[in-house]
């Protein structure tokens, strides 16, 4: 192995394949057998995190940077003068092998540009997997691609191998598909995903009856959609996902605020700020829809498509459903208590258990790390103090506002001085 | 020995035990073998409270310690038990009392107190296990092992709670066909598996090992090469226009850097 050449390429292979957001290593259940390499069962662990924040758990790398097509918001569109690189199988092997026995990595994350047609790429992203477990014995995660287009055939045999597999659509609407990348077709993006979902539940309705039967991407499938490339409204992107998490059974959809990498008239331009703060709303939302027991037509419609930046997501619900409110911390329901403002899931599991031992006051739940500032104007409790002015929605939002020091203060604060 | 005791006040008694889990349970057996009401529990030569307080030594006895745990599985159920083991590892100045009442009000209630979190003793020991749980967990992931000349994967790590014992079955589990040592430079003491089970074996080592650095070729050769490709690979992966050094340094915190070979300095 010559390492020089191997640095090179990683270099440029795993600097193109960072706008891919998902780093999860979680929720599959492949346990160490026979002393091999390796297990990756329940919890995830993120191994170190870039300056940026985000977590590296996964070697994260493209196969090549070839690629046939020209997606406008891609980096290794085909037009674009980069230098290019392709790794082999073997290398890609023993890169992985050898940073998971440092315990630098949970497994591998692999990608790639498309090179000659979709099911020679495929073929290769499946021949490392394949590699990896049958020939090291490696239980580590691994997470594949689906590239657009590909066979059935090859998409059957690559859940057989990968703990998770992923198409990102990139572009929420068929729109912005037709205007950035011309060359793609919306429905290629989801036959390989149709193909997953429904091998995966053929193959646990078949492992109910025959124990043997082999594991098929137990960590399930995730996409990704590129947030302020389009002029897309928050509602477009919401109902989108909503739509792939009801008709896919897709365990995450990730949302990646768009990083200008390319001058194009279509796109914002060079230098214009990631959409940092939007993309959080809408992981809130995301979160909202899958812990929370909310409808994503609740928190987005025709009259408000666009997420509140100001306040979170949850917050802004219950300013617009103040007759909902105020709930009793001892009486009210999970369904109920996970829609107070400021409480979370962990908080609210807390709360229900701790109460069957004696009615909670505010000092309990100060101590139980409750943080009251925002959920004070929303609940009663075991004491005699509670928000007794009827507040208006907009004082409530003042409040809230003046007493909190959100992290994105700065990007709001003009649209403050407006409503101050 | 009884009239011995009825000369001093029982509720000024400590008792002292050799520090580790055994020994604790021993001194809550003799605690209630004594019939204290009040009383403290402190490790030998911690030497802390009154001046006039009657020192009572326990000795660990290892079936007194089964006997002692089994009974407290039953009666004080399995999250239970787990959550006084762990609390304990976190070497908190008094945790052996905090636990003390934590077992006093779980062998009074008849119903599991585990989750009771509106009270002081329950509140505390939970938030103890959080944190023990959470330096448990970033060994798992900050570990960075270096392959040595002889084939183990060695480490050297410096846990806020002696965590230790928690980790051991997860690297076990993983690392099943590979030789490896984790070594506690704070306690002196490590992990080593042969590749059939996991073993503590005491160390003293130097203090402060500077293990990216070559010393006397005790590394594999290529070990520094993977070392720079994971490195490099850190520094690729990273988004400049998203720099986030506040969310950075809040996950990985700046004591651990020394042993993570991606924030080593060099390259």
């Amino acid at each position: 192995m010559s390492f020089d050449r191997i640095k090179e390429k990683l270099n440029i292979l795993a600097d193109a394949a960072k706008y891919d957001v998902s780093c999860s290593s979680s929720g599959s259940k492949r346990t160490n057998k026979e002393k091999g390499l390796g297990n990756s069962s329940g919890m995830g662990i993120c191994h170190s995190y870039t300056e940026d924040g985000r977590c590296v758990s996964l070697l994260k790398i493209l196969m090549t940077n070839h690629c046939i097509f020209d997606c406008a918001y891609c980096v290794t569109r085909r037009s674009n003068d980069i230098k290019r690189a392709a790794f082999k199988i073997q290398e890609v092997v023993d890169l992985t092998i050898n940073f998971y026995r440092r315990n630098y990595i949970e497994g591998l994350f692999l990608s790639s540009g498309i090179f000659k047609d979709a099911d020679y790429t495929m073929e290769r992203l499946v021949a490392v997997a394949k590699k990896l477990r049958l020939e090291e014995k490696f239980n580590g995660y691994i997470h594949l691609k689906s590239i657009p287009g590909a066979s059935d055939e090859l998409m059957r045999e690559a859940g057989l191998y990968a703990d998770r597999l992923s198409v990102n659509i990139e572009i929420p609407t068929v729109s912005g598909l037709k205007l950035l990348a011309p060359e793609k077709d919306h429905k290629d993006f989801l036959k390989p995903m149709a193909k997953v979902k429904n091998e995966i539940i053929q193959y646990k309705s078949e492992k109910k009856i025959i124990k043997s039967t082999p594991k098929y991407a137990p960590a399930g499938q995730s996409t990704q959609m590129i947030v302020g490339a389009t002029g897309e409204t928050d509602q477009q992107i919401l109902l989108t996902s909503a739509y792939f998490y009801k008709e896919f059974n897709l365990k995450r959809v990730y949302y990646s605020g768009y990083v200008p990498v390319i001058a194009d008239e279509r796109l914002p331009q060079l230098g214009t700020q990631v959409p940092m703060l939007r993309e959080n709303r809408l992981y809130q939302t995301d979160w909202l829809m899958r812990f929370y027991g909310f409808d994503v037509r609740e928190i987005v419609d025709k009259n408000n498509p666009n997420l509140d930046l100001e306040v979170d997501p949850k917050l802004a619900w219950a300013l617009r459903n103040l007759h909902e409110f105020p709930v009793d911390i001892n009486k009210a329901d999970k369904f109920m208590l996970l829609r107070v403002p400021g409480i979370g899931v962990k908080s609210v599991s807390k709360i229900i258990q701790a109460r069957r031992f004696r009615k909670l006051n505010w000092q309990h739940l100060a101590k139980l790390g409750i943080a009251s500032n925002r959920a004070k104007y929303f609940i009663t409790c075991e004491s005699s103090e509670f928000e007794k002015r009827d507040l208006t929605a907009e004082q409530i939002r003042g409040f809230i506002l003046q007493n909190s020091s959100s992290k994105f203060r700065k990007l709001v604060s003009p649209q403050l001085n407006v409503f101050g | 020995m009884y009239s011995d005791s009825l000369n001093f006040n029982l509720t000024d008694c400590i008792l002292e035990y050799d520090g580790s889990f055994d020994g604790f349970l021993c001194a809550v057996h003799e605690f209630y073998v004594l019939k204290l009401n009040q009383g403290e529990i402190q490790k030998e030569g911690s030497a802390q409270g009154t001046l006039f307080a009657k020192r009572i030594k326990v000795i660990t006895q290892l079936p007194l310690v089964e006997k002692v745990w089994k009974r407290f599985k039953v009666r004080i159920g399995g999250s239970g038990c787990s959550q006084i083991f762990r609390a304990f590892l976190s070497e908190e100045i008094g945790i052996e009392n905090t636990l003390l009442r934590y077992i006093q009000h779980a062998l009074n209630s008849p119903q599991p107190i585990h989750s009771d979190f509106s009270h002081p003793d329950v509140l505390k020991v939970s938030q103890m296990v959080k944190s023990v749980g959470r330096e448990k967990h970033r060994m798992e992931a900050f570990v960075r092992f270096r392959r040595t000349k002889d084939g183990i994967y060695f480490t050297h790590i410096a846990p806020d709670f002696n965590v230790l014992p928690l980790i051991s079955k997860h690297f076990q589990e993983r690392y099943a066909d590979q030789k490896w040592m984790i070594y506690d430079e704070k306690r002196h003491y490590a992990l080593y598996y042969d590749l059939n089970k996991v073993e503590v074996v005491e160390l003293h080592l130097k203090e402060k090992l500077e293990l990216y650095k070559n010393p006397e070729g005790v590394y594999d050769e290529q070990e520094i090469e993977f070392q720079e490709l994971w490195k490099d690979y850190f520094k690729s992966t990273n988004i400049k226009s998203r720099k986030n050094d506040k969310l950075h340094t809040q996950y990985v915190p700046k004591r651990y850097w020394r042993y993570l070979t991606e924030k080593l300095p060099g390259n």
